[in-house]
Protein backbone atom coordinates (compact mmCIF):
# COMPACT_ATOMS: atom_id res chain seq x y z
CA UNK A 1 0.00 0.00 0.00
CA UNK A 2 1.49 3.37 -0.95
CA UNK A 3 2.38 4.86 2.76
CA UNK A 4 0.88 8.43 2.02
CA UNK A 5 -2.17 6.92 1.88
CA UNK A 6 -1.68 5.78 5.35
CA UNK A 7 -0.12 8.53 6.68
CA UNK A 8 -3.74 10.16 5.38
CA UNK A 9 -6.01 7.28 6.69
CA UNK A 10 -3.99 7.85 9.88
CA UNK A 11 -4.63 11.63 9.85
CA UNK A 12 -8.63 10.84 9.36
CA UNK A 13 -8.31 9.41 12.70
CA UNK A 14 -6.82 11.40 14.22
CA UNK A 15 -7.79 15.22 12.93
CA UNK A 16 -11.77 14.50 14.35
CA UNK A 17 -10.31 13.13 17.90
CA UNK A 18 -7.77 16.51 18.06
CA UNK A 19 -11.24 18.34 17.17
CA UNK A 20 -13.18 15.98 19.63
CA UNK A 21 -10.95 16.86 22.66
CA UNK A 22 -11.79 20.63 23.83
CA UNK A 23 -14.96 19.63 23.03
CA UNK A 24 -15.31 16.98 25.40
CA UNK A 25 -12.92 19.14 27.99
CA UNK A 26 -15.06 21.40 27.77
CA UNK A 27 -18.21 19.68 28.28
CA UNK A 28 -16.88 18.36 31.49
CA UNK A 29 -15.67 21.73 33.01
CA UNK A 30 -18.57 23.75 32.82
CA UNK A 31 -21.28 23.90 34.47
CA UNK A 32 -24.44 21.75 34.11
CA UNK A 33 -27.54 23.59 35.22
CA UNK A 34 -30.12 22.90 32.35
CA UNK A 35 -33.31 24.37 32.29
CA UNK A 36 -36.59 24.09 29.84
CA UNK A 37 -36.03 27.75 28.94
CA UNK A 38 -32.20 27.73 28.73
CA UNK A 39 -33.00 24.97 26.61
CA UNK A 40 -35.52 26.22 24.18
CA UNK A 41 -34.82 27.93 20.89
CA UNK A 42 -32.89 30.92 21.35
CA UNK A 43 -35.05 33.08 18.22
CA UNK A 44 -36.55 36.36 19.76
CA UNK A 45 -37.25 35.89 22.94
CA UNK A 46 -40.92 34.86 22.04
CA UNK A 47 -42.18 31.55 21.60
CA UNK A 48 -40.83 30.01 18.95
CA UNK A 49 -43.71 29.23 16.12
CA UNK A 50 -43.50 26.14 14.45
CA UNK A 51 -40.93 23.62 13.56
CA UNK A 52 -37.57 24.70 11.89
CA UNK A 53 -37.47 21.63 10.20
CA UNK A 54 -38.98 22.73 6.82
CA UNK A 55 -38.81 21.60 3.21
CA UNK A 56 -36.73 23.27 0.92
CA UNK A 57 -37.16 26.05 -1.47
CA UNK A 58 -37.21 24.58 -5.04
CA UNK A 59 -34.75 26.79 -6.05
CA UNK A 60 -31.83 25.34 -4.13
CA UNK A 61 -32.52 22.45 -6.01
CA UNK A 62 -31.93 24.00 -9.13
CA UNK A 63 -28.70 25.29 -8.18
CA UNK A 64 -27.74 22.09 -6.52
CA UNK A 65 -28.45 20.27 -9.96
CA UNK A 66 -26.18 22.91 -12.34
CA UNK A 67 -23.51 22.47 -9.61
CA UNK A 68 -23.97 18.78 -9.79
CA UNK A 69 -23.87 18.50 -13.36
CA UNK A 70 -20.56 20.91 -13.91
CA UNK A 71 -18.90 19.23 -10.69
CA UNK A 72 -19.02 16.00 -12.38
CA UNK A 73 -17.60 16.99 -16.04
CA UNK A 74 -14.98 19.02 -14.54
CA UNK A 75 -13.30 16.04 -12.62
CA UNK A 76 -13.12 14.65 -15.90
CA UNK A 77 -10.82 17.40 -17.21
CA UNK A 78 -8.58 16.71 -14.61
CA UNK A 79 -6.71 13.20 -16.19
CA UNK A 80 -7.23 15.10 -19.63
CA UNK A 81 -5.01 18.21 -17.49
CA UNK A 82 -2.33 15.92 -16.68
CA UNK A 83 -1.66 13.93 -19.80
CA UNK A 84 -1.68 17.33 -21.77
CA UNK A 85 2.13 16.73 -23.13
CA UNK A 86 1.10 13.16 -24.46
CA UNK A 87 -2.13 14.61 -26.21
CA UNK A 88 -2.40 14.73 -30.06
CA UNK A 89 -3.90 17.98 -31.07
CA UNK A 90 -7.29 16.00 -31.80
CA UNK A 91 -7.12 14.88 -28.32
CA UNK A 92 -6.65 18.56 -27.46
CA UNK A 93 -9.66 20.46 -29.73
CA UNK A 94 -12.03 17.21 -28.59
CA UNK A 95 -11.21 18.71 -24.54
CA UNK A 96 -11.33 21.95 -25.93
CA UNK A 97 -15.00 20.61 -27.58
CA UNK A 98 -16.34 19.35 -23.79
CA UNK A 99 -15.39 22.69 -22.58
CA UNK A 100 -17.47 24.33 -25.34
CA UNK A 101 -20.36 22.16 -24.30
CA UNK A 102 -19.90 23.32 -20.97
CA UNK A 103 -20.43 26.58 -21.62
CA UNK A 104 -23.23 25.78 -23.78
CA UNK A 105 -24.70 24.63 -20.65
CA UNK A 106 -24.06 27.20 -18.11
CA UNK A 107 -25.38 29.52 -21.09
CA UNK A 108 -28.77 27.32 -21.41
CA UNK A 109 -29.09 27.32 -17.85
CA UNK A 110 -28.76 30.71 -17.83
CA UNK A 111 -30.72 31.63 -20.46
CA UNK A 112 -34.10 29.40 -18.36
CA UNK A 113 -33.17 31.42 -15.55
CA UNK A 114 -32.10 28.97 -13.61
CA UNK A 115 -29.49 30.71 -12.19
CA UNK A 116 -31.56 33.89 -11.06
CA UNK A 117 -33.02 34.24 -7.18
CA UNK A 118 -36.23 34.83 -7.21
CA UNK A 119 -37.62 36.19 -3.40
CA UNK B 1 23.71 20.07 10.73
CA UNK B 2 22.51 17.36 8.99
CA UNK B 3 19.03 18.38 10.02
CA UNK B 4 18.73 21.92 8.16
CA UNK B 5 19.62 20.06 5.04
CA UNK B 6 17.63 16.87 5.54
CA UNK B 7 15.52 16.73 8.13
CA UNK B 8 14.34 13.12 7.46
CA UNK B 9 17.11 12.49 9.88
CA UNK B 10 14.84 13.17 12.22
CA UNK B 11 12.36 10.26 11.05
CA UNK B 12 15.23 7.97 10.64
CA UNK B 13 16.17 8.54 14.22
CA UNK B 14 13.04 7.99 15.98
CA UNK B 15 12.61 4.70 13.48
CA UNK B 16 16.02 3.42 14.54
CA UNK B 17 14.76 4.21 18.51
CA UNK B 18 11.33 2.48 17.81
CA UNK B 19 13.29 -0.73 16.31
CA UNK B 20 15.67 -0.81 19.20
CA UNK B 21 13.01 -1.08 21.49
CA UNK B 22 12.00 -4.05 20.08
CA UNK B 23 8.89 -3.14 17.78
CA UNK B 24 8.37 -4.69 14.47
CA UNK B 25 9.20 -2.71 11.63
CA UNK B 26 5.52 -2.19 10.50
CA UNK B 27 4.04 -1.04 13.81
CA UNK B 28 7.49 1.37 13.96
CA UNK B 29 5.96 2.99 10.63
CA UNK B 30 2.72 3.01 12.06
CA UNK B 31 3.76 4.74 15.31
CA UNK B 32 6.29 7.46 13.38
CA UNK B 33 3.02 7.86 11.35
CA UNK B 34 0.75 8.73 14.44
CA UNK B 35 3.47 10.88 15.58
CA UNK B 36 3.44 13.21 12.38
CA UNK B 37 0.14 13.39 11.92
CA UNK B 38 -0.30 14.41 15.64
CA UNK B 39 2.68 17.20 14.68
CA UNK B 40 1.33 18.39 11.45
CA UNK B 41 -2.57 18.69 13.34
CA UNK B 42 -1.12 20.15 16.54
CA UNK B 43 0.86 22.69 14.11
CA UNK B 44 -1.80 24.47 12.83
CA UNK B 45 -4.11 24.39 15.71
CA UNK B 46 -1.77 26.32 17.98
CA UNK B 47 -1.13 28.61 14.78
CA UNK B 48 -4.98 29.68 15.05
CA UNK B 49 -4.18 31.24 18.59
CA UNK B 50 -1.55 33.60 16.95
CA UNK B 51 -3.97 34.13 14.01
CA UNK B 52 -7.19 35.17 16.25
CA UNK B 53 -4.74 37.22 17.99
CA UNK B 54 -3.27 39.06 14.62
CA UNK B 55 -6.81 38.91 12.92
CA UNK B 56 -8.19 40.73 15.84
CA UNK B 57 -5.59 43.61 16.10
CA UNK B 58 -5.10 44.20 11.97
CA UNK B 59 -9.11 44.56 11.82
CA UNK B 60 -9.16 47.22 14.83
CA UNK B 61 -6.49 48.91 13.12
CA UNK B 62 -8.38 49.21 9.55
CA UNK B 63 -11.56 50.23 12.02
CA UNK B 64 -9.25 53.00 14.08
CA UNK B 65 -9.26 50.68 16.99
CA UNK B 66 -6.79 50.14 18.88
CA UNK B 67 -7.78 45.46 19.65
CA UNK B 68 -6.96 43.43 22.49
CA UNK B 69 -4.06 45.15 24.35
CA UNK B 70 -4.78 44.20 27.97
CA UNK B 71 -3.60 40.80 28.66
CA UNK B 72 0.07 40.24 28.10
CA UNK B 73 2.25 42.47 25.54
CA UNK B 74 0.43 43.92 22.78
CA UNK B 75 -2.87 41.51 24.20
CA UNK B 76 -1.00 38.80 22.73
CA UNK B 77 -2.21 36.60 25.67
CA UNK B 78 -5.87 37.22 24.80
CA UNK B 79 -6.88 34.25 22.95
CA UNK B 80 -5.65 32.19 25.57
CA UNK B 81 -7.60 33.73 28.25
CA UNK B 82 -10.38 33.53 25.42
CA UNK B 83 -9.59 29.74 25.48
CA UNK B 84 -9.42 29.60 29.57
CA UNK B 85 -13.37 31.45 29.43
CA UNK B 86 -14.75 28.87 26.66
CA UNK B 87 -13.45 26.20 28.46
CA UNK B 88 -15.74 26.97 31.60
CA UNK B 89 -18.92 27.84 29.62
CA UNK B 90 -22.18 25.77 30.13
CA UNK B 91 -22.27 23.37 26.77
CA UNK B 92 -26.15 23.58 26.08
CA UNK B 93 -27.79 21.39 24.38
CA UNK B 94 -30.92 22.77 22.77
CA UNK B 95 -33.85 20.32 24.10
CA UNK B 96 -34.91 20.07 20.53
CA UNK B 97 -31.83 19.46 18.52
CA UNK B 98 -30.90 16.26 16.68
CA UNK B 99 -27.72 15.49 19.48
CA UNK B 100 -25.95 13.01 17.09
CA UNK B 101 -25.61 15.75 14.44
CA UNK B 102 -25.22 18.78 16.86
CA UNK B 103 -22.25 17.00 18.31
CA UNK B 104 -20.77 16.35 14.71
CA UNK B 105 -21.34 19.50 13.31
CA UNK B 106 -18.29 21.54 14.71
CA UNK B 107 -15.91 18.46 15.08
CA UNK B 108 -16.20 18.10 11.27
CA UNK B 109 -15.90 21.93 10.91
CA UNK B 110 -11.98 22.16 12.25
CA UNK B 111 -11.36 18.42 11.06
CA UNK B 112 -12.17 19.04 7.61
CA UNK B 113 -9.71 21.91 7.02
CA UNK B 114 -6.94 19.90 9.14
CA UNK B 115 -7.81 17.52 6.63
CA UNK B 116 -6.25 19.57 3.80
CA UNK B 117 -2.89 19.96 5.36
CA UNK B 118 -1.08 16.13 4.40
CA UNK B 119 -1.68 17.24 0.71
CA UNK B 120 0.64 20.39 1.19
CA UNK B 121 4.08 20.24 0.78
CA UNK B 122 5.94 21.89 3.37
CA UNK B 123 9.48 22.17 1.57
CA UNK B 124 11.72 19.98 -0.74
CA UNK B 125 10.83 16.36 0.60
CA UNK B 126 8.89 17.53 3.77
CA UNK B 127 5.24 17.75 3.71
CA UNK B 128 2.82 16.29 1.86
CA UNK B 129 3.52 14.19 -1.73
CA UNK B 130 -0.16 12.79 -2.34
CA UNK B 131 -0.33 11.68 -5.89
CA UNK B 132 -3.88 13.22 -6.45
CA UNK B 133 -3.36 16.28 -4.25
CA UNK B 134 -5.55 18.55 -6.32
CA UNK B 135 -8.43 16.38 -6.13
CA UNK B 136 -7.91 15.57 -2.68
CA UNK B 137 -8.13 18.96 -1.68
CA UNK B 138 -11.65 19.41 -3.91
CA UNK B 139 -13.04 16.26 -2.24
CA UNK B 140 -11.60 17.31 1.81
CA UNK B 141 -12.34 20.69 1.60
CA UNK B 142 -16.13 20.59 1.00
CA UNK B 143 -16.39 19.06 4.28
CA UNK B 144 -16.18 22.04 6.07
CA UNK B 145 -19.13 23.49 4.49
CA UNK B 146 -20.90 20.32 4.92
CA UNK B 147 -20.53 20.71 8.76
CA UNK B 148 -22.09 23.97 8.65
CA UNK B 149 -25.18 22.64 6.74
CA UNK B 150 -25.29 20.12 9.14
CA UNK B 151 -24.64 22.64 12.24
CA UNK B 152 -27.38 25.09 10.50
CA UNK B 153 -29.90 21.57 10.39
CA UNK B 154 -29.29 20.26 13.63
CA UNK B 155 -29.92 23.41 15.68
CA UNK B 156 -33.59 23.39 14.99
CA UNK B 157 -33.51 27.13 14.80
CA UNK B 158 -34.99 29.25 12.37
CA UNK B 159 -31.99 31.47 12.17
CA UNK B 160 -30.17 28.97 11.99
CA UNK B 161 -31.77 26.82 9.09
CA UNK B 162 -31.82 30.21 6.97
CA UNK B 163 -28.15 30.41 7.68
CA UNK B 164 -27.48 27.07 6.56
CA UNK B 165 -29.73 27.36 3.01
CA UNK B 166 -27.91 30.31 2.23
CA UNK B 167 -24.45 27.88 3.01
CA UNK B 168 -25.62 25.69 0.35
CA UNK B 169 -26.42 28.04 -2.16
CA UNK B 170 -23.30 29.78 -1.66
CA UNK B 171 -21.17 26.88 -1.34
CA UNK B 172 -22.12 25.02 -4.23
CA UNK B 173 -21.71 28.04 -6.28
CA UNK B 174 -18.37 29.08 -5.58
CA UNK B 175 -16.94 25.03 -5.32
CA UNK B 176 -17.34 25.59 -9.47
CA UNK B 177 -14.94 28.39 -10.29
CA UNK B 178 -12.55 27.07 -7.73
CA UNK B 179 -12.21 23.52 -9.32
CA UNK B 180 -11.92 25.43 -12.99
CA UNK B 181 -8.91 27.77 -11.55
CA UNK B 182 -7.81 24.77 -10.16
CA UNK B 183 -7.71 22.84 -13.36
CA UNK B 184 -5.23 25.93 -14.69
CA UNK B 185 -2.00 25.24 -12.46
CA UNK B 186 -2.60 21.38 -12.87
CA UNK B 187 -2.23 21.81 -16.49
CA UNK B 188 0.54 23.98 -16.36
CA UNK B 189 2.22 21.80 -14.56
CA UNK B 190 0.67 18.31 -16.08
CA UNK B 191 0.83 17.04 -12.76
CA UNK B 192 -1.89 16.87 -9.94
CA UNK B 193 0.52 16.74 -7.37
CA UNK B 194 1.11 19.76 -5.33
CA UNK B 195 5.36 18.38 -4.63
CA UNK B 196 5.23 18.86 -8.68
CA UNK B 197 3.22 21.82 -9.33
CA UNK B 198 5.42 23.97 -7.05
CA UNK B 199 8.43 21.75 -8.55
CA UNK B 200 7.05 22.99 -11.97
CA UNK B 201 6.97 26.87 -10.70
CA UNK B 202 10.07 28.10 -12.50
CA UNK B 203 8.11 31.30 -12.90
CA UNK B 204 5.31 31.51 -10.60
CA UNK B 205 2.09 30.58 -11.96
CA UNK B 206 0.12 33.63 -10.80
CA UNK B 207 2.58 35.47 -13.60
CA UNK B 208 1.09 32.82 -16.37
CA UNK B 209 -2.42 32.69 -14.86
CA UNK B 210 -3.14 35.73 -13.11
CA UNK B 211 -6.52 35.57 -13.94
CA UNK B 212 -6.80 31.64 -12.42
CA UNK B 213 -5.35 33.00 -9.27
CA UNK B 214 -7.57 36.01 -8.71
CA UNK B 215 -10.72 33.64 -9.34
CA UNK B 216 -8.98 30.66 -6.72
CA UNK B 217 -8.69 33.37 -4.15
CA UNK B 218 -12.12 35.45 -4.52
CA UNK B 219 -13.89 31.95 -4.82
CA UNK B 220 -12.01 30.52 -1.72
CA UNK B 221 -12.60 33.61 0.14
CA UNK B 222 -16.62 32.62 -0.73
CA UNK B 223 -15.77 29.33 0.89
CA UNK B 224 -14.42 29.84 3.85
CA UNK B 225 -17.62 32.92 3.93
CA UNK B 226 -15.49 35.40 5.15
CA UNK B 227 -16.84 39.12 4.72
CA UNK B 228 -17.82 40.33 1.41
CA UNK B 229 -19.31 36.87 1.31
CA UNK B 230 -20.44 35.81 5.02
CA UNK B 231 -23.82 35.61 4.66
CA UNK B 232 -24.46 32.51 6.20
CA UNK B 233 -23.32 34.02 9.68
CA UNK B 234 -24.65 38.10 8.83
CA UNK B 235 -25.62 39.45 12.43
CA UNK B 236 -27.95 42.35 11.17
CA UNK B 237 -29.70 39.73 9.45
CA UNK B 238 -30.15 36.09 11.04
CA UNK B 239 -28.02 36.87 14.42
CA UNK B 240 -25.56 34.40 14.21
CA UNK B 241 -26.59 32.27 11.22
CA UNK B 242 -25.77 28.13 11.76
CA UNK B 243 -23.81 28.93 14.99
CA UNK B 244 -26.59 30.17 16.55
CA UNK B 245 -27.16 27.68 19.04
CA UNK B 246 -24.09 26.47 20.13
CA UNK B 247 -22.07 27.88 22.88
CA UNK B 248 -19.05 27.25 24.55
CA UNK B 249 -15.88 25.02 23.08
CA UNK B 250 -18.53 23.82 20.40
CA UNK B 251 -18.61 27.64 19.10
CA UNK B 252 -14.61 28.05 19.78
CA UNK B 253 -14.30 24.83 17.25
CA UNK B 254 -16.44 26.99 14.14
CA UNK B 255 -14.22 29.97 15.33
CA UNK B 256 -11.09 27.76 14.72
CA UNK B 257 -12.03 26.07 11.87
CA UNK B 258 -12.89 29.10 10.00
CA UNK B 259 -9.73 30.95 11.02
CA UNK B 260 -7.68 28.17 9.79
CA UNK B 261 -9.46 27.48 7.04
CA UNK B 262 -9.12 31.26 6.02
CA UNK B 263 -5.36 30.95 6.46
CA UNK B 264 -4.88 27.46 4.65
CA UNK B 265 -6.55 29.18 1.87
CA UNK B 266 -3.41 31.38 2.03
CA UNK B 267 -1.12 28.16 1.98
CA UNK B 268 -3.15 26.66 -0.86
CA UNK B 269 -2.66 30.12 -3.16
CA UNK B 270 0.90 30.25 -2.34
CA UNK B 271 1.66 26.54 -2.93
CA UNK B 272 -0.79 26.68 -6.39
CA UNK B 273 0.26 29.93 -7.99
CA UNK B 274 3.04 31.67 -5.79
CA UNK B 275 6.11 29.04 -5.96
CA UNK B 276 5.40 27.31 -2.67
CA UNK B 277 8.12 26.60 -0.38
CA UNK B 278 10.65 27.66 -3.62
CA UNK B 279 13.17 30.50 -2.31
CA UNK B 280 16.95 30.90 -2.65
CA UNK B 281 18.42 28.39 -0.74
CA UNK B 282 15.35 26.56 -0.06
CA UNK B 283 16.46 23.71 -2.50
CA UNK B 284 19.53 22.69 0.21
CA UNK B 285 17.74 24.38 3.11
CA UNK B 286 14.48 22.92 3.09
CA UNK B 287 13.60 24.42 6.93
CA UNK B 288 14.26 27.93 4.90
CA UNK B 289 11.37 26.34 2.58
CA UNK B 290 9.13 25.98 5.16
CA UNK B 291 9.64 29.49 6.69
CA UNK B 292 9.28 31.39 2.35
CA UNK B 293 6.09 29.21 2.43
CA UNK B 294 4.65 30.10 5.56
CA UNK B 295 5.56 33.84 4.73
CA UNK B 296 3.70 33.92 1.11
CA UNK B 297 0.36 32.09 3.28
CA UNK B 298 0.87 34.81 5.79
CA UNK B 299 0.91 37.76 3.52
CA UNK B 300 -2.36 36.20 1.52
CA UNK B 301 -3.84 35.91 4.25
CA UNK B 302 -3.35 39.54 5.78
CA UNK B 303 -4.86 40.42 1.90
CA UNK B 304 -7.92 38.17 3.83
CA UNK B 305 -7.99 39.90 6.76
CA UNK B 306 -8.03 43.25 4.97
CA UNK B 307 -10.54 42.60 2.25
CA UNK B 308 -12.65 41.41 5.74
CA UNK B 309 -11.91 45.30 7.10
CA UNK B 310 -12.78 46.98 4.07
CA UNK B 311 -15.97 45.57 1.94
CA UNK B 312 -19.23 45.45 2.52
CA UNK B 313 -21.46 42.19 2.55
CA UNK B 314 -22.97 41.54 -0.56
CA UNK B 315 -26.43 40.69 -0.91
CA UNK B 316 -27.05 36.89 -1.84
CA UNK B 317 -28.51 37.46 -5.39
CA UNK B 318 -25.80 39.38 -6.53
CA UNK B 319 -23.69 36.86 -4.25
CA UNK B 320 -24.83 33.93 -6.67
CA UNK B 321 -24.95 36.45 -10.12
CA UNK B 322 -21.14 36.40 -9.35
CA UNK B 323 -20.44 32.82 -8.87
CA UNK B 324 -22.42 31.58 -11.93
CA UNK B 325 -22.57 34.61 -14.37
CA UNK B 326 -19.19 35.90 -13.85
CA UNK B 327 -16.38 33.79 -12.09
CA UNK B 328 -17.94 30.41 -13.84
CA UNK B 329 -17.65 31.55 -17.64
CA UNK B 330 -14.33 33.87 -16.87
CA UNK B 331 -12.37 30.66 -15.62
CA UNK B 332 -13.72 28.60 -18.43
CA UNK B 333 -12.91 31.20 -21.54
CA UNK B 334 -9.54 31.42 -19.10
CA UNK B 335 -8.73 27.74 -19.09
CA UNK B 336 -9.73 27.37 -22.67
CA UNK B 337 -6.70 30.40 -23.70
CA UNK B 338 -4.52 28.45 -21.33
CA UNK B 339 -4.74 24.79 -22.77
CA UNK B 340 -4.71 26.39 -26.50
CA UNK B 341 -1.54 28.66 -26.08
CA UNK B 342 0.26 26.63 -23.57
CA UNK B 343 0.34 23.85 -26.17
CA UNK B 344 0.92 26.15 -29.18
CA UNK B 345 4.04 27.74 -26.97
CA UNK B 346 5.51 24.43 -25.87
CA UNK B 347 8.69 24.33 -27.42
CA UNK B 348 9.41 27.74 -26.02
CA UNK B 349 11.45 28.48 -22.77
CA UNK B 350 9.80 28.82 -19.18
CA UNK B 351 9.75 32.48 -19.31
CA UNK B 352 8.71 33.40 -23.00
CA UNK B 353 5.62 30.79 -22.26
CA UNK B 354 4.45 32.87 -18.54
CA UNK B 355 4.85 36.20 -20.61
CA UNK B 356 2.80 35.38 -23.93
CA UNK B 357 0.00 33.65 -21.67
CA UNK B 358 0.44 36.86 -19.03
CA UNK B 359 -0.63 38.65 -22.50
CA UNK B 360 -3.06 36.63 -22.92
CA UNK B 361 -4.93 36.93 -19.70
CA UNK B 362 -4.58 40.52 -20.08
CA UNK B 363 -6.45 40.31 -23.15
CA UNK B 364 -9.43 38.23 -21.83
CA UNK B 365 -9.56 40.57 -18.84
CA UNK B 366 -9.60 43.79 -21.13
CA UNK B 367 -12.63 41.63 -23.27
CA UNK B 368 -14.42 41.05 -20.46
CA UNK B 369 -14.18 44.71 -18.72
CA UNK B 370 -16.10 46.04 -22.30
CA UNK B 371 -18.36 42.92 -22.15
CA UNK B 372 -19.33 44.15 -18.30
CA UNK B 373 -19.77 47.71 -19.37
CA UNK B 374 -21.76 46.77 -22.14
CA UNK B 375 -23.88 45.01 -19.66
CA UNK B 376 -23.89 47.85 -17.21
CA UNK B 377 -25.31 49.98 -19.82
CA UNK B 378 -28.21 47.47 -20.87
CA UNK B 379 -28.92 47.32 -17.14
CA UNK B 380 -28.96 50.46 -16.47
CA UNK B 381 -31.15 53.39 -18.13
CA UNK B 382 -29.00 56.19 -19.80
CA UNK B 383 -28.32 59.00 -16.62
CA UNK B 384 -29.17 61.79 -19.06
CA UNK B 385 -32.18 64.55 -18.11
CA UNK B 386 -34.63 65.10 -20.81
CA UNK B 387 -36.38 68.36 -21.14
CA UNK B 388 -39.09 68.73 -18.74
CA UNK B 389 -37.84 65.14 -16.53
CA UNK B 390 -35.49 64.59 -14.07
CA UNK B 391 -32.68 62.05 -14.37
CA UNK B 392 -32.83 60.50 -11.23
CA UNK B 393 -35.43 57.44 -11.04
CA UNK B 394 -37.35 57.32 -8.00
CA UNK B 395 -37.15 60.99 -7.19
CA UNK B 396 -40.28 63.55 -7.30
CA UNK B 397 -39.71 66.61 -6.57
CA UNK B 398 -41.75 68.69 -4.53
CA UNK B 399 -44.41 71.11 -4.65
CA UNK B 400 -43.84 74.45 -5.37
CA UNK B 401 -44.05 76.18 -2.55
CA UNK B 402 -45.20 79.96 -1.99
CA UNK B 403 -43.05 82.26 -1.46
CA UNK B 404 -43.40 83.65 2.41
CA UNK B 405 -45.37 86.97 2.59
CA UNK B 406 -47.20 86.38 -0.47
Amino acid sequence: MDPTWVFIGVFFILAPLLAAAPILIGHYLGPHKPNPIKNDVYECGLKTVGDAWVRFKVQYYLFALVFLIFDVELVFLYPWAVAYDMLPTFAVLEGLLFIIMLLAALIYAWKREALDWYD
Amino acid sequence: MAFLQDPTVIVEWLRQLFLGWGLSPSLASLLLYVLGALALATGPLLWVIFLIWFERKAVARIQDRLGPNRVGPYGLLQPFADVLKLLTKEDIIPAKADKFLYWLAPILSLAGVLLLWPAVPLGKGIGGNVNVAVLYLVAVGTLSTFAILLAGWSANNKYALLGAFRTVAQMISYEVPIVLALLVPVLLARSMNLQDIVAAQDVWFVVAAPLAALIFFVASIAEVGRTPFDLLEAESEIIAGFHIEYSGMKFAMFFAGEFLHAFTTGVLGAVLFFGGWRGPGAESYPILGLLYLWIKAFLLYFVIVWIRGTFPRIRIDHLLNFSWKFLTPLALVALMVTAVLDKMLAPLGAWPRALALLVANGVIWLATQRWLRGVEKRLQPPMVAQPGEYPVAHYTPPEPQAAEGD
